[in-house]
Parts: C-alpha cells; sequence; structure tokens
C-alpha cells in the first residue's frame, strides 16, 4: 500500500511541475518548444490508472488543458517564423542599436498613415467654458495687477535649455535623479511639502531653475501636486518610485506663476 | 437623378460620422455605418473613397480580430472599424508641426518594432531596456505611458505589451519591421 501511495504522491508532483512549465511559456514567453509534448504525455499516461478522487481527475485534465496550450503556442510560433513579420530578435536589436534616431524617424514615417479625427466641444464642456469667463476679472484690472513685469511668456523646450546652458544633457538625468531624492529627503515625516518652500532660493534666477526641475518630476511621474483650493496653497508631494499613469484619464496641466512679485512675497513671509 | 441625390446625401452623412468623433476613440463600428446608410453601405464607402484619394486620405477597415479575413462575412464587418487616414505618408517637417519631437517617434518605432518582431507581445521591461538606448532614462516610462494612452500599445496585468487599436489602424506593420531589417 505504501508504495502505491508514494507513486502517486510522485505522479501529481510530476503533473503540477508540467503545468507550471506550460504557464510559465505564456506567462515569460519562453520558447514553446521546451516542452517535450510527447513525452509529457508519456508520463500523463503513465499515472493516469492511479487517479480515483476528483481533486486527482482535476489535476489531470488540467495538465492536458496546459499541454493543448503549449500546442498552440507551438503553432503559433511555427506560423510567426515562416511569415514575413519574423526577424531574429538578437539582429533586430543589432539593427536598432546601429540606427540614429533620425534614421529610425524616417523608416517610421514610410509606415505611418495617421487617422484623421475632428474633435468637437460637447455641451458640458461649453457650459463650463462659459462658466470660466463669467468667472474671469476684466483684462484690465488683472493687466493693473501685473504692472512693471514686462517680461514674455513663453514655453522652453529642453533643446532651447541646453542652447542657454540653464541645462547640461548628459548630467540632466542625473540632477533631475539628485533633485527628487531632495525632494524626498525634505517631505520626510511629512508626506507633502510647501510648493513655494521646496522650489524658492536665495535668488530669482535659482528659483525659476528649481521651478523648472520640478515640473519635470511632476510631468514624469516622480511626484505630483495638490492644491488647497480654500488656502490657495500647492503642495508637492514625492513619489517612493516613480509612478506608471497610462490608464491617467484627465491628466491635466498646472500652471504655477514664478514672478519675481511671488518670489519676493515668498522670501518677506521668512520661510526657509 | 434621384439615385443621384440619395448617394450625394449618403455621401454627406458617412463623411461626417467618420471624420468626426463619436466616441472616445475616433472610427465607426461597421454596425453603426449599415444602420444609418444602409445595406449597401460598403459601396457609398468605395464611392466616399474615390473622393478622398484626391486629398490623399482614404477609408481603411481594421478587423476586430487580430488576422483579418479575407472574404469577410456580414457579422465580422459589423464588428469591423472604419477610420479615415492619410493616404500616403507625412515628411518629418509635417510631423514637428504636429508637435511630436523626433524623441517621441523614434521611440514608437522601438515600441512597435519590437513588439511585432517578439510575436505581438513583449515584457515592458525588455522594451523599456530597448528605449533607454535612445532615450535619455527619464522619459522612457513616460514615453510609454503616453503610447498606451494613445492608444498605439496596451499594457496586461503581467506587465506584457502588444499592440492596440491605433496601431493596426495607423501603421503598416509589415513594412516598418522590414525597413528596420533592411537598413
Amino acid at each position: 500500500m505504501q508504495p502505491n501511495r508514494q507513486r502517486r504522491r510522485l505522479g501529481k508532483e510530476n503533473l503540477e511541475r508540467i503545468i507550471d512549465l506550460c504557464r510559465s511559456l505564456e506567462e515569460r514567453g519562453l520558447d514553446p518548444f521546451l516542452v517535450n509534448v510527447d513525452k509529457v504525455l508519456e508520463v500523463i499516461h503513465e499515472y493516469f490508472p492511479e487517479w480515483k478522487s476528483p481533486e486527482e481527475l482535476c489535476l489531470d485534465a488540467e495538465a492536458v488543458h496546459q499541454i493543448a496550450s503549449a500546442l498552440k503556442l507551438q503553432s503559433e510560433w511555427i506560423k510567426h517564423r515562416s511569415s514575413a513579420l519574423y526577424t531574429d530578435p538578437l539582429l533586430f536589436v543589432d539593427k536598432l542599436r546601429r540606427l540614429s534616431k533620425e534614421e529610425i524617424c524616417t523608416i517610421f514615417l514610410k509606415s505611418w498613415h495617421p487617422v484623421v479625427e475632428l474633435e468637437q466641444i460637447s455641451p458640458s464642456s461649453l457650459e463650463e467654458a462659459m462658466k470660466y469667463w463669467k468667472s474671469l476679472v476684466p483684462l484690465n484690472e488683472r493687466w493693473q495687477r501685473l504692472e512693471g513685469l514686462h517680461g514674455e511668456t513663453g514655453t522652453a523646450t529642453p533643446e532651447e535649455l541646453l542652447r542657454q546652458q540653464i541645462i547640461a544633457e548628459k548630467e540632466f538625468s542625473k540632477e533631475l535623479e539628485k533633485f527628487w531624492h531632495e525632494l524626498k529627503r525634505k517631505a520626510v515625516g511629512k508626506e507633502k511639502i510647501e510648493y513655494w518652500d521646496f522650489v524658492g532660493a536665495d535668488t530669482y534666477e535659482e528659483t525659476v531653475r528649481r521651478a523648472y526641475k520640478t515640473s519635470f518630476l511632476a510631468t514624469y511621474g516622480y511626484a505630483t501636486l495638490e492644491v488647497d483650493r480654500l488656502e490657495e496653497i500647492v503642495y508637492i508631494i514625492p513619489f517612493d518610485v516613480r509612478i506608471s499613469m497610462p490608464e491617467a484619464k484627465h491628466v491635466i496641466s498646472l500652471p504655477i506663476s514664478i514672478t519675481i512679485e511671488n518670489w519676493k512675497n515668498w522670501k518677506d513671509s521668512g520661510k526657509d | 437623378m434621384k439615385k443621384r441625390a440619395f448617394y450625394v446625401t449618403q455621401l454627406k452623412r458617412a463623411t461626417h460620422m467618420l471624420f468626426f468623433k463619436h466616441h472616445r476613440k475616433p472610427g465607426v463600428k461597421g454596425w453603426e455605418l449599415r444602420k444609418r446608410l444602409g445595406s449597401d453601405y460598403l459601396k457609398i464607402l468605395a464611392l466616399l473613397n474615390r473622393y478622398l484619394e484626391k486629398l490623399d486620405l482614404q477609408v481603411k477597415s481594421v478587423s476586430a480580430e487580430e488576422v483579418s479575413a479575407e472574404n469577410p462575412t456580414k457579422a465580422q464587418l459589423d464588428k469591423d472599424r472604419f477610420y479615415v487616414t492619410l493616404r500616403g505618408t507625412l515628411s518629418p517637417k509635417e510631423v514637428k508641426m504636429m508637435g511630436w519631437r523626433i524623441d517621441d517617434i523614434a521611440g514608437l518605432a522601438i515600441v512597435i518594432a519590437t513588439i511585432v518582431a517578439r510575436q505581438g507581445k513583449a515584457s515592458r521591461d525588455e522594451v523599456e531596456e530597448l528605449l533607454r538606448i535612445k532615450l535619455p532614462g527619464w522619459r522612457v516610462g513616460y514615453n510609454v505611458d503616453r503610447y498606451i494612452r494613445a492608444g498605439y500599445i496596451d499594457q496586461d496585468e503581467k506587465g506584457q505589451l502588444y499592440i492596440d487599436w491605433r496601431t493596426r489602424a495607423e501603421i503598416d506593420e509589415k513594412t516598418l519591421v522590414n525597413l528596420i531589417v533592411a537598413t
């Protein structure tokens, strides 16, 4: 009786191993021909007469099901290899390494036929726009508040900042990482930190530089911004690891004005 | 004369349906076109396609199934999605004017070509490693998320990347892979 029980245990272990191997083919994208189907079927066949309980028979059925999935993968693998889309992965990576960004871009454009789509405004968006327009302070009043500031506004690309030597290309990744660690250090035990307390520096130029880098942290998922509408305070919350945001339905831009006046106000408030 | 007026009306209707976004995604399903234009809708689309040719545009159908059938049935056509796409190609200058950076385009090409060459799925880690060769590290994760949001690729809970609807609608995958290998 004892050897029979041992044999059943061994058989169960074998079936579980077969199921795991077949599952890993799909989950880890392994070569499906790692499974020798004939040999595996022989093992299943060998132990089949031993199975008595419904659990054992279910395990046997699961093993057969997984082998069928492995066979499907093998069939797809052969079809793909014989199709025009097959490329040796190593050769492919090597090709990509050799091509410059511009060359890859030119190749892509030869195979790209973008969809034509026209967006329309919905009634609810129109309503929102009306509300915003009605609550907007007249332009002459806003200009009075900004008197004395005649700087031109606009957007800057990383390339422009590189040209103006505000940032250095090779160092930018390192610089950003260092900056992220600084933010995390400053927010230890607080969870979030006031935006101006982090961005503000002794000079206005340094403050602008820090604000620019902070915008990168927020855009690329290293931190997020939170606005207290009541107090009109912006907080910055660092993430421990970079957050991926593919499903974010409403990624919004938050404009923050870094004027000399704002900087002076922050300095005068005597913080940091 | 009556027949001509009918086709003119149907052509206008098809144009409105295909050009303006009605859902989150652009394009119209076959059954929607059949409902609005009648069972002869393929004939009307063919007519529209002839008009669009002069404008370097085309009506394109994308099968709901991974491999499109050569002679699709009515049920299959109902599930297909129809789009208006560019017939020809864009120049790098035009792409820049559309707000795409060279980095973003090259990144997208690498991601799509890698997935296609890996039998339609590739792990995100593997793709990001490849992207790091061409893009600065801090842009890699952000760009992959952006391609997912735009509908070019999709990601499952195991971190595997797949081709999504926009790639099937816009990109000639075979040409892309062949051109990379042939260069």
